[in-house]
């Protein structure tokens, strides 16, 4: 379980956040829904340790720590792979960079190539492949930080709509194949009620959870259950309001 | 070749042909202006005599431009790793470059004497800023986000140096050592006009004072030359190295 206490941020002593509290249970979807610009990218900057946090707790597997720095593995909207690296060494880098048996990585990269689509595309580089592929490089190499826990922070709004679709279904594979614990910040409704068990909507300024919505609905779903519909124009309702009041 | 290194090509002969026109039509004495091809007839029928202060200069600048590598390197990535040695540092290097290097040129000769060593050092000192900056420059430049992914990975300072913030840099620190090549020439030929027995600054003087004008026109040629060949070296390493589009 991982589980954040009243967690606060502040800037120029304005609140980005000041009571923010989240229980993940191990293995289960979580994601955040809010508009761009709500201090999404600051909660998990506070949550890894790259800024530091000004108040609260965490705490992962009952240890408290001071941030989750060194137990997660990262997804960013951008790939962030290495422009001189092949596909391959990009994937090997969490390995690299912590003095990893190299040969085992390697192996174990390498299944992960298969298993996500990506094989043959190896010894490619970066601006040789598909934003699409480069993405789910990005997905390989953050699983090849070995770690149980993943933070997506909107990891795929930079790609178009078809492509989004099929790394959703990648996505999903990190919780049912990987059995990681995911929280993952998105803007789009589609993508939380797709992905998630729970569906955390913030309020902008100061950042707060202002609904949780609980999916218990088996995955992976289709886009016109009907379940999911009615949640999402809720959802959307409920986003529409809080933009007007 | 591309249309625009035709229109160069063809401005420059349209330059060499108005001069070598210009210099015969007003009967121009050769000591005073010769025409160009007066001048590649002396580079090429003196090259014997030419050559071995080309070899000396070209020696003193390529020293110059090993040491500014071996110290510019070092310090640029010790400035980047401690802020506090860049705070601490960089007045000394502002100011550094407010010094006219060329005023600097006749201590060098007392301290270090008329051989290569003060010839050297002036070449180093004037490659070494460009370099040091640019790079620093480029190390700095590296996008936070990429940072924090090595952050998370648990990456050494070593490790995020080598892997990431080293390849970032070198398109910012090639175009410093562009910059630092091309001026290292007048480094050199400063230092040997103050004093010097060999180079091609001393061979200039040496036929300055003869009104030899052809021979100084040659030697500024063959050391736009080596000037040429650094430059484009530099651009071919460059090439080697860097292959990826960022």
């Amino acid at each position: 379980m991982l589980r954040i206490t009243d967690l606060a941020k502040y800037y120029d002593g304005q609140p980005v956040f000041s009571k923010m509290g989240l229980q993940l249970p191990e293995g289960s979807f979580q994601v955040l829904l809010g508009p761009s610009g709500c201090g999404k990218t600051t909660f998990f900057n506070t949550l890894t340790g790259v800024t530091s946090k000004d108040a609260g707790t965490i705490s992962w597997q009952g240890k408290a720590v001071d941030h989750l720095g060194r137990l997660c593995a990262y997804m960013h909207q951008k790939d962030l792979l290495l422009p001189w690296f092949s596909l391959m060494d990009n994937a090997l880098l969490p390995a690299r960079t912590r003095g990893r048996n190299m040969a085992a990585a390697r192996d174990r990269a390498g299944e992960l190539f298969f298993r996500l689509g990506l094989k043959g595309y190896e010894s490619h580089r970066p601006d040789q492949v598909s934003g699409g592929m480069r993405q789910r490089c990005a997905l390989v190499r953050t699983l090849m930080f070995d770690r149980d826990l993943i933070l997506l922070d909107e990891p795929l709004s930079a790609l178009d709509a078809i492509t989004r679709q099929r790394l959703q279904h990648l996505l999903l594979l990190l919780q049912t194949e990987f059995a990681k614990t995911i929280l993952m910040i998105t803007h789009d409704v589609d993508e939380a009620l797709l992905l998630a068990d729970d569906i955390f909507v913030l309020s902008p300024m100061p950042m707060g959870i202002s609904r949780h919505i609980k999916l218990d609905l088996p995955k992976p779903r289709a886009f016109d259950d009907p379940h999911l519909l009615h949640t999402k124009a809720d959802i959307l309702a409920h986003l529409v309001k809080g933009e007007a009041a | 070749m591309t249309r625009t290194g035709m229109i160069a090509l063809g401005l420059i002969g349209l330059i060499l042909a108005g001069w070598e026109g210009a210099v015969k039509i007003w009967a121009v004495p050769v000591f005073i202006l010769p025409p160009p091809s007066r001048i590649l007839e002396t580079a090429v029928v003196q090259a014997p005599q030419i050559l071995p202060h080309a070899a000396v200069t070209g020696a003193e600048i390529c020293l110059g431009i090993f040491l500014a590598l071996v110290t510019a390197i070092p310090l640029a990535v010790a400035m980047f790793a401690k802020p506090m040695v860049e705070k601490a540092l960089s007045p000394f290097l502002v100011a550094s470059q407010a010094i006219p290097v060329f005023a600097l040129a006749p201590l060098l000769v007392i301290w270090l004497g008329y051989g290569m060593a003060s010839k050297v050092f002036m070449a180093w000192i004037i490659i070494f800023f460009p370099i040091t900056v640019s790079l620093l420059q480029g190390l700095k430049s590296c996008d936070p986000e990429y940072r924090t992914l090595f952050t998370l990975m648990g990456a050494s300072f070593f490790k995020t140096l080598t892997l990431l913030y080293w390849p970032w840099a070198l398109p910012q620190f090639f175009a410093g050592l562009r910059v630092g090549v091309s001026v290292a020439t007048i480094g050199a030929v400063i230092g040997e006009w103050v004093g010097a027995q060999q180079g091609l600054g001393f061979l200039m003087i040496q036929s300055n004072a003869r009104l030899q004008t052809p021979l100084v026109f040659a030697a500024i040629l063959w050391l736009a030359a080596m000037g040429l060949i650094l430059w484009t070296l530099v651009g071919l390493l460059e090439k080697k190295i860097i292959t990826w589009k960022s």
